[in-house]
């Protein structure tokens, strides 16, 4: 069936909702958008350009977000049409789970301690039988 | 001698002769009987000269429907196997008070437990749920066979690896006595050095990949392969059941897969990712299993909502009642259950915000199932009701599962949960809603679609009887539970000093030897049905008058499932189709594009097994040689192009002439 899949694809779906093979261009604007992303972030530790370190995790991880959106465009050819707008679907899920888990987890986390007795630090807690 | 030793070590790693547990009298006597068991089947394989017949009709095979029924059969096994350890269990709880110590050490016990969690929801339900939708989604959408064939075969041979892994550690080693979800730090390398956290590890990181690929494989199917005029919203209940549970599945697993992984880091190169210093924290393993573990029960009861969907409207002669909410009540439990998760440990110590809202969220699951509940209600009702097997089952869902909901509203209750949190109330509750929901779900599911598999009903008696027993069995067995949780007996414990507790354990004990009844009657309900098979049979494919496409073709389905692709106007497209005097077409058939059959998907899956014991015994060389087979099996695999075939259109002719003449004859 697979196969058959394929011949089928190859005779009718591109250009209707399959999504689209790249251009040259396409390619070579992603590339160069990727290694741009891609050598900030070295470059930003490397050179200890932000004060803290803090902001510094915070730029790499938004430049890797951004360089996700770059692959899925350039690379992965997405866009809000493909797939008869299921790929666009798939992508909103994918990005409220991983927005619930990720957020979800700091928040619980950072919780971890709330009902912990005040008087006791994260040091006296490692000493605990 | 030294260097004798290193030598053993470079060959066998952590293997000698002391890892068989030849001291365990229990082991002992089981492992004959399985040698004796297993020479019986092989030795009748090749008396019979079978081998060639099951390598190239069913271990190779692509056929959505044999993959489909391998499952279950693997399903079924497993049950056999989980329930074992249930009844030992069981036994175990109802003899160790006061100075009796029961029959199971602490450690035998504390594997026991944890093999049961493990097999009954990884390996008996989840097999259980990817069998049904293997086989009835594609007859169901009107498809030929899923989208991506070899990796369903794939899929199903890297699930039977992952529950082979698991299987071998009962002869081979100890498996892991930290519960079934083995948090650290009791699942770390100090706390258990020995191989039983390995076995637990691999043989679910084999069998997830196998999941997580049927996943994969069944939405594209779902998205791409519906039969012409089949819109989202005509497509029956249970394929929308199916997707969700499908997404839910590739959501959830990665991260399965990712926190395993951490674990397996900590315990084999020593890193801290669970740790208790160096800047781990064992919470956050807690915190992960659970952003799966919680959408994995949905992910097994959300088919078994659709099974009895099918059921309720195909045994009461109507349209589901309110098929739409149906459909959305089903998206919005795949999306709330992403929100819940912490009500698994609410005592973990967070602040009150953090426990509101996962106790609210939780609370609001259950306004969608309701829903479900009552649409099935007003399906029935006015209904003109059969009440066969698979209807008994559902009604005794309805009631059962209505119980188990409202024990979990109690529980999301964050100060309740404090006391009850880990106690026998809990198990009784998530018994309640997996065996009244999934397990009875799946039985119903069987008892349905049994004939469409095979071609003849199952036995009507013994089906009544297994489920008269596993109904009432599940009150004796798990009523007691929640009775000991409130008085506050925690899980896990194998001895008790309390004389007064003695009784209710007795009362849970019967009941599990109902179920033992209920699971005998079954196996005797398949033994009978297969001996009384020509009676039983159903030349129609449509033996219940239902409604949805799977009924439309022959029973067993043709390997290319429909002659022509049907076309769907209408929800219950077969039943619509009745309805406007359908004549099935005699002629013009064409030859059949189909897939080809592949030995790479067992092949690899062995190669898995090989992988993963050697990964648990450290026995690296082995591992390297079996990690770079594998890899180039998979190679070699994606070079085969002689991947297709078309049945002829002869062949078609006569599959299909014989069913015209069985129909006339019939009639």
């Amino acid at each position: 069936m697979t196969s058959h899949a394929n011949d089928h694809s190859h005779g009718h779906d591109h250009g209707h909702d399959g999504a689209a093979h790249g251009s040259f261009k396409g390619y070579m604007t992603g590339f160069i958008l990727s290694v741009i992303l891609t050598a900030i972030p070295f470059w930003l530790v490397m050179a200890d350009v932000l004060s803290s370190n803090t902001a510094t995790a915070i730029a790499v991880m938004g430049l890797a977000v951004i360089q996700i959106v770059v692959h899925m465009i350039y690379f992965l050819h997405m866009n809000t049409k493909s797939e008869g707008g299921w790929n666009m679907l798939a992508l909103i899920f994918t990005i409220v789970i991983v927005a619930i888990a990720i957020s979800g987890a700091l928040w619980v986390m950072y919780h971890l301690n709330t009902n912990m007795m005040p008087q006791m630090s994260e040091s006296m807690m490692k000493s605990m039988p | 001698m030294s260097s004798n030793t290193d030598l053993l070590k470079l060959i066998f790693g952590r293997l000698s002769l002391d890892s068989i547990p030849y001291h365990e009298p229990i082991l002992i006597v089981t492992f004959i009987g399985v040698a004796f068991g297993g020479l019986v089947v092989l030795g009748g394989i090749t008396y019979f000269g079978k081998w060639g017949y099951l390598w190239r009709e069913w271990v190779t095979s692509v056929d959505h429907k044999k993959i489909g029924i391998m499952y279950m059969i693997l399903g079924v096994i497993m049950l056999l196997r989980g329930f074992a350890d249930a009844l030992m269990m069981r036994a175990q709880q109802a003899m160790a008070f006061g100075g009796n110590e029961g029959f199971l050490p602490p450690h035998h016990y504390d594997q026991i437990f944890t093999a049961h969690g493990v097999i009954m929801i990884f390996f008996v339900a989840m097999p259980f749920v990817t069998g049904l939708m293997n086989f009835v989604v594609p007859l169901q959408i009107g498809a030929r066979d899923v989208s991506f064939p070899f990796l369903n075969n794939f899929s199903f041979w890297m699930t039977t690896a992952g529950a082979v892994v698991i299987m071998i550690s009962l002869f081979i080693g100890e498996f892991a006595r930290t519960g079934w979800l083995a948090y650290p730090p009791v699942s770390d390398i100090i706390h258990s050095p020995g191989v039983g956290v390995d076995y637990y590890i691999w043989g679910l990181q084999i069998a997830g990949l196998g999941t997580l690929l049927s996943g994969v494989n069944l939405i594209a199917t779902i998205v791409k392969m519906r039969a012409p005029g089949m819109s989202m919203m005509k497509m029956p209940v249970f394929s929308w059941t199916a997707l969700c549970t499908n997404i839910l599945i590739v959501a959830s697993f990665p991260v399965l897969t990712a926190v395993l992984a951490l674990l397996t880091l900590d315990r084999y190169v020593g890193t801290h990712f669970f740790t208790n210093d160096m800047g781990g924290n064992v919470m956050m393993y807690v915190n992960l299993i659970w952003i799966w573990g919680h959408p994995e029960v949905y992910i097994l009861i959300l088919p078994c909502f659709g099974i009895f969907s099918e059921v309720v409207s195909t045994f009461c002669r109507k349209r589901l009642f309110g098929y739409s909410s149906m459909v959305y009540a089903t998206v919005v439990i795949t999306i709330l259950s992403y929100l819940v998760w912490l009500h698994h440990f609410f005592t973990m110590g967070s602040g009150a915000s953090v426990n509101a809202f996962f106790g609210i969220t939780t609370m609001i699951i259950s306004i969608p199932t309701g829903a479900k509940m009552f649409n099935w209600l007003f399906t029935m009702y006015k209904g003109r009701i059969r009440f066969d097997v698979p209807m008994l089952w559902t009604v005794g869902f309805m009631l059962t599962f209505v119980i188990g909901g409202m024990t979990g509203v109690l529980l999301a209750v964050p100060p309740a949960d404090f006391v009850l949190h880990n106690s026998l109330f809990l198990i009784a509750h998530f018994h309640n809603v997996i065996i009244g929901g999934v397990v009875f779900g799946v039985f119903a599911g069987i008892n349905f679609w049994f004939p469409k598999a095979f071609g003849f009903k199952l036995d009507p008696f013994w089906g009544k009887m297994s489920f008269w027993f596993w109904f009432i069995g599940f009150y004796f067995a798990f009523m007691p539970l929640y009775v000991l949780g409130l008085m506050g007996v925690t899980r896990r414990l194998n001895h008790f000093d309390d004389p007064s507790l003695h009784i209710w354990f007795i009362i849970a004990a019967f009941g599990a030897v109902l179920i033992a009844v209920g699971i005998g009657s079954f196996l005797m309900q398949l033994f009978v049905s297969i001996k009384n098979r020509e009676k039983l049979r159903d030349v129609t494919g449509d033996p219940w008058d239902a409604r949805t496409l799977e009924w439309s073709t022959s029973s067993p389905p043709p390997e290319y499932n429909f002659a022509f692709t049907p076309v769907v106007y209408d929800h219950d497209a077969w039943w619509d189709m009745k309805q406007r005097g359908f004549t099935r077409p005699t002629e013009g058939f064409k030859p059949i594009h189909m897939p080809k059959s592949t030995g790479a998907g067992a092949i690899l899956a062995g190669l898995a097994i090989v992988f993963g014991f050697a990964m648990i015994w450290y026995i690296w060389w082995l591992a390297i040689v079996a990690f770079v087979a594998m890899v180039a099996v998979a190679i070699g695999h994606s070079f085969n192009y002689d991947r297709d075939f078309h049945i002829p259109k002869e062949q078609v002719v006569k599959t299909e002439d014989a069913r015209t003449r069985l129909l006339a004859k019939k009639a």
